[in-house]
């Protein structure tokens, strides 16, 4: 069934009684050619990729609870391309493509909105690095643009610009960055990799690897044996522990991540703000709440909860560029579990393991991520060779000196 | 979290630096062999478990000592804190 005007127009005059389900609900079979672990948006990107552009049939993707329930269901929307380093800004400013397209694509409103975001510069040795990534940016073909005081207080008059601190002294602003609804990434994507016959397995965990002579068979689930001649595991803040049945230890740490709603407030926030001094990043949603986020607690956890320092962390963040948001009240707030890896990049490779791929190490950049990674891990899958944009993003580099560590940190997960 | 300091008793963990696995206090041997593996395997792999986790955390606030806490990553309860210098010790380190 295509979605347009005409149908919803249809289906209000006549009780909206053709709405089907948008996928299936099927039984495992015997044995697929590729099954992904996960229905997240990375693991349902990849399905789709799989069956639409590579032309690829009989495929599964398993999910232990219920589709889009991870990150995918978990972050603060933003899409954007303003990385520095040649082994990333190639990869995201392909993502940043497909998710231009990903609607039609889809047949799915995605809530796609290129409200633009902007990174505000606070000291001269910041403006220095700022336009030196627009510059990679552009060499890279993404847009990136420099903004002076008097642009940002037209665009954005309520920043706190006179801080003796911390004060404005210019912003990076991407135009073509923006947000999107998540949860209609994975319900869309979802829906169209089913479309193809992909099947689309929930509630059904993945418990081990059948791993015979360094070849995956197949994979051991909650639902029985099921087999396949290729397995993609896209499991995000799982990666340790779904890995660790294989034998595999990785160079990620999880870590929690929390985010923040407030009340709804009327239009305030036309784009994407993040403050270049402490951690703080908000945008406004389309009901109007705002969306804000900042650090990692810190120490790894699988609770999908944090704890309070984070939490004032933030809203000193918030306070400090925005003081009018001082006496919007919080509504809600979430922890989310990070695959965070050892350079603040991400893997997508094979393993020592015939058959065995892996895709992950995400940090908290996985949401912008979902199309292109979905279509690289595909890419893989399918041609047994990196897609062009992901040759960088190999499990060996950590071994052979070529780490793509955006911020310089080194091997300290929790500070990339 | 509180963390109950062995010295200095229950601290608030906003006082402390987390610097990952215990294990890191276990630096391989840099005249074997396998040196280079090694090495590769401790700077940059992780167990990384849901569960029990005995991690490194430094009290950068407070009096500098290190600290290997057992923490459970699903519930964040610690069940044990112990001074570094000690775990160390008994491995046959900084003697």
């Amino acid at each position: 069934m295509r979605y347009s005007g005409f149908k919803v127009i249809k289906e209000a005059l006549t009780g909206h009684k053709g709405w089907g389900p948008a996928w299936r609900d099927p039984e495992p079979q015997a044995h697929y050619d590729i099954i992904i672990i996960g229905g997240g948006g990375h693991g349902l990107a990849t399905a789709h990729y799989l069956s639409k552009v590579f032309g690829e049939k009989k495929i599964a993707v398993l999910e232990k609870g219920w589709i889009g329930g991870g990150n995918v269901g978990r972050n603060t929307t933003i899409v954007r391309s303003n990385y520095l380093l040649d082994g990333n800004e190639p990869f995201y400013e392909f993502s940043l493509k497909l998710w231009e397209g990903l609607e039609q694509d889809l047949n799915y409103n995605a809530m796609v909105s290129q409200r633009g975001i902007m990174n505000l510069i606070h000291s001269d040795a910041q403006r220095d690095a700022f336009v030196r990534r627009g510059n990679a940016m552009m060499l890279n073909g993404a847009d990136a643009e420099y903004l002076d005081i008097d642009q940002i207080k037209k665009e954005y008059p309520f920043l706190n610009f006179d801080d003796a601190r911390f004060p404005i002294k210019g912003g990076l602003a991407q135009r073509r960055g923006g947000t999107v609804r998540h949860d209609a990434v994975a319900w869309g994507y979802a829906r169209a990799a089913d479309s193809r016959g992909v099947d689309i397995i929930q509630n059904c965990e993945v418990t081990g690897f059948r791993i015979e002579n360094g070849v995956c068979k197949g994979v051991e689930t909650s639902r029985g044996f099921i087999g396949a001649t290729k397995v993609g595991c896209a499991v995000a803040g799982s990666s340790g522990r779904l890995m660790a049945k294989a034998n595999m230890r990785l160079p990620i740490e999880s870590h929690v991540l929390q985010a923040f709603v407030s009340e709804g407030l009327k239009p305030l926030i036309p784009g994407v703000i993040t403050f270049g001094a402490g951690h703080f990043y908000v945008s406004q949603s389309d009901k109007g709440g705002l969306v804000f986020g900042g650090d990692l607690d810190g120490y790894n956890s699988y609770a999908q909860r944090g704890n309070l320092p984070v939490v004032e962390d933030v809203c000193e963040g918030g306070m400090a560029i925005m003081p009018m948001i001082g006496r919007a009240r919080m509504l809600r707030m979430w922890g989310g579990i990070m695959d965070m890896s050892m350079d603040g990049s991400p893997i997508i490779d094979r393993t020592h393991i015939d058959g065995l791929y892996f895709n992950g190490g995400w940090c908290y950049g996985g949401f912008k991520a979902t199309p292109a990674s979905g279509y690289v891990f595909a890419h893989l899958l399918s041609k047994d060779e990196p897609h062009p944009t992901a040759t960088a993003y190999r499990f060996d580099r950590f071994k052979t000196g070529h780490m793509i560590d955006e911020k310089g940190m080194g091997n300290q997960p929790n500070l990339h | 979290m509180i963390i109950n300091h062995p010295l200095l008793g229950p601290r608030d963990s906003a006082e402390f630096t987390y610097l990952g696995d215990a294990k890191m206090i276990e630096r391989p041997d840099w005249e074997s062999e396998t040196a280079a593996q090694d090495f590769y395997e401790y700077a940059y792999l992780r167990d990384n478990p849901a569960g029990i986790h005995r991690e490194l955390w430094f009290h950068e606030g407070g009096d500098r000592s290190y600290l290997v806490v057992t923490r459970d990553t699903v519930t964040h309860e610690i069940s044990n804190v112990e001074l570094a210098r000690d775990v160390a010790r008994k491995l046959g380190r900084s003697k």
